[in-house]
């Protein structure tokens, strides 16, 4: 498994539209499960409206963890898309 | 006459008869199947027809309202195949045997209860969409069409909320406004009406009655009030504001990208005046260069206490970073005068226009100074900073705040905090001193903005707020321009510019003569910044300079 840590900087959190682009971006990379967490709350980044309802906002730092083949890669490529869009 | 208050949440003034949204009405019935698969796979057929239509909606509106509107239907297509509202109905139809009418409409419900329950007003209204989804699939289910407007004329369109889909389903040339009984600022039938240029008010509950179908009604989405057979005075000044909003929407989509060059070829810059960070908004709609005045008043006025560096640091970086690399002017803390606060303890002045005030006050208290000067130079890492010290009055005073700057700078260096190397440092001309002296301050600083308002009333002796003195206060008065040319030529000897933030930059009477003698910035209201544009553009420098200059130094003139 392979995870990192981010704090989000977008002021709305994750709303909407990054998490829909977010979920279309994990589509991608169909050989990996990537779960994302606050605190005690976890869920599958593929459920678009779970991930809304996490709530999570600006300040709040989440864990992001990428289990499958091609962890390493989907990883960062994840990162990636967190640091350009929340 | 009737007349209904609401919220107004996009602005702009139309009138024409009212129109109820007609949705499509069945009543929803619930039971239990006899095939279950074949149930799941009539569920299944309709999300696909919904991912369709969902789809072709996204087209329309990223042609109608660009990307940003299109995401929103993106968004629905994966909300609609969302694997926990799926699952759901797949439970309810497969293991409870129910319709898919009445599993698509539970599982929804539960889904939107769920945002209504969050804290966040964003999340909050999220609910809607789930709803708008359920609904299209349940429509298709019992074989529902999507309606439009069955109206020959266009109207005003109202309903007790507009689903996205709806409103971007409708017909755009049948309507004027928007009026909804619910609704809220960040629904999506506010976000569209705001980014359609329709007017929009909601919130105005049962005050909106069925028997208004059809009655003349005029919307002012700029006041939230909608007014049923308005009476002759009313409608011919909503209409009077409707024809100058028109104007200015023309004006700003004239004007919108063009340079702030007069026909000669002599470029100004226009920036705005704001108060608070949330104007920032206003600043980028009027397309102002930057910010050439901003006061920083609003973060101590707002406060019971002294803001501390970091509550002061944020709301600069929120303004500078809105504002995207384009100059942000913070001028720092000008109170005493006509501003006054509590806790900084100040006692009774006799005469507190010429007493402690704005810098006066800083260089007193240094460490409320200095609390100012690191939130800023902290903030300067995020855009285009510049800072500007009010009231000055000498060279010294200038000096040893300038001393503090440097202080700060190299607290942050030490600390490892992050700070621009690039911040300017200036100063706002509104004291005769300051403009007689201006040559020596030229040497000092980066920037002079002359502050009309205070300039002024010091150089005519004549308190601004005293109304019985109106026709003495005359900020047109030679001596007040003369110091304005005098100070103009005292930065350029220097290569330093010279803006002016005071009321007089948006004065289109002086508009010409600010430009005869080189002023570099108008820092104006953001209102004023397309009027100004287009004075600007109008003008032929050459053609008045000799004349205007001319008359306002000979000793010909008598008035």
């Amino acid at each position: 498994m392979k995870s990192f840590e981010y704090t989000i900087t977008d002021p709305v959190g994750i709303h909407a539209r990054p998490a829909g682009l977010l979920v279309k971006e994990i589509k991608g990379y169909s050989g990996s499960t990537v779960t994302i967490s606050k605190g005690e709350k976890s869920v599958n980044a593929l459920k678009l409206m779970a991930l809304m309802q996490m709530g999570i906002k600006q300040g709040d730092t989440v864990k992001v963890d990428v289990e499958g083949g091609d962890e390493e890669a989907v990883a960062s490529a994840i990162e990636a898309f967190f640091k350009a869009n929340l | 006459m009737i007349t209904i208050q609401g919220k107004g949440v996009s602005t702009g003034v139309a009138a024409g008869p009212l129109y109820f949204y007609q949705r499509a009405k069945g009543t929803l019935r619930r039971y239990e199947v006899e095939d279950r698969e074949a149930e799941f796979a009539r569920f299944k057929a309709a999300q696909a027809k919904a991912m369709e239509q969902l789809g072709v909606l996204a087209e329309k509106a990223r042609e109608e309202a660009g990307d940003e509107a299109a995401m929103l239907f993106e968004t629905h297509q994966m909300m609609c195949e969302d694997m926990d509202y799926e699952e759901a109905i797949e439970g309810f139809i497969r293991e409870s045997g129910i319709n898919a009418e009445a599993a698509v409409t539970d599982a929804g419900a539960a889904q939107a209860e769920a945002f209504a329950a969050m804290e966040d007003d964003y999340f909050k209204a999220r609910a809607a969409d789930v709803k708008d989804i359920s609904t299209r699939i349940v429509g298709i289910l019992m074989g529902v069409v999507q309606g439009g407007i069955d109206s020959e004329v266009p109207v005003i369109l109202a309903a007790d909320d507009l689903a996205p889909s709806e409103t971007v389903q409708l017909d755009k040339s049948k309507i004027l406004g928007f009026v909804t009984s619910g609704g809220s600022g960040s629904s999506h039938t506010a976000i569209l009406a705001r980014t359609m240029g329709i007017p929009a008010i909601i919130g105005v509950g049962d005050q909106l009655k069925p028997e208004y179908e059809g009655r003349e009604v005029i919307v002012d989405g700029g006041t939230g009030s909608v007014v049923v057979d308005a009476d002759d005075d009313t409608r011919e000044r909503l209409m009077k504001k409707r024809t100058e909003l028109l104007h200015r929407q023309q004006l700003l989509n004239q004007l919108r990208g063009q340079p702030n060059v007069s026909r000669d070829g002599q470029e100004v810059r226009i920036y705005c005046n704001i108060g608070n960070p949330e104007d920032v908004h206003a600043v980028l709609e009027n397309d102002g260069g930057g910010i050439g005045l901003f006061r920083s008043e609003f973060l101590y006025l707002n406060c019971d206490d002294y803001p501390t560096e970091d509550y002061q640091f944020e709301a600069y970086k929120k303004v500078l970073s809105d504002m995207g690399g384009k100059e942000v002017v913070i001028r720092t803390l000008d109170i005493g005068a006509d501003k006054m606060i509590g806790y900084f303890n100040l006692p009774h002045e006799e005469n507190p226009a010429l007493g402690n005030r704005a810098l006066r006050i800083c260089l007193n208290r240094p460490e409320i100074f200095r609390t100012q000067l690191r939130a800023l130079y902290r903030a300067s890492a995020y855009g285009r900073l510049s800072i500007m010290f009010p009231m000055v009055t000498s060279v010294w005073e200038v000096k040893e705040a300038k001393k503090l700057c440097e202080q700060v700078k190299a607290e942050l260096a030490e600390e490892g905090i992050p700070f621009s190397e690039e911040v300017d440092v200036g100063i706002m001309i509104e004291t005769p001193a300051a403009a007689v002296v201006s040559d020596r301050l030229a040497k000092v600083v980066d920037f002079f903005s002359i502050g009309t308002n205070d300039l002024t009333q010091y150089t005519l002796a004549c308190d601004r707020q005293n109304n019985d003195l109106g026709r003495f206060f005359n900020a047109h008065h030679p001596a007040v321009l003369r110091l304005i040319k005098m100070v103009a030529e005292n930065a350029h000897k220097e290569g330093i510019w010279c803006g002016i933030c005071g009321e007089l930059g948006a004065d289109l009477d002086l508009t010409e003569t600010f430009l005869s003698i080189g002023i570099d910035e108008l820092s104006v209201s953001p209102r004023s910044v397309l009027p100004l544009r287009q004075k600007v553009r109008d003008t032929e420098v050459a053609a008045v300079r000799e004349k205007l200059v001319d008359d306002l130094m000979s000793d010909r003139n008598t008035i």
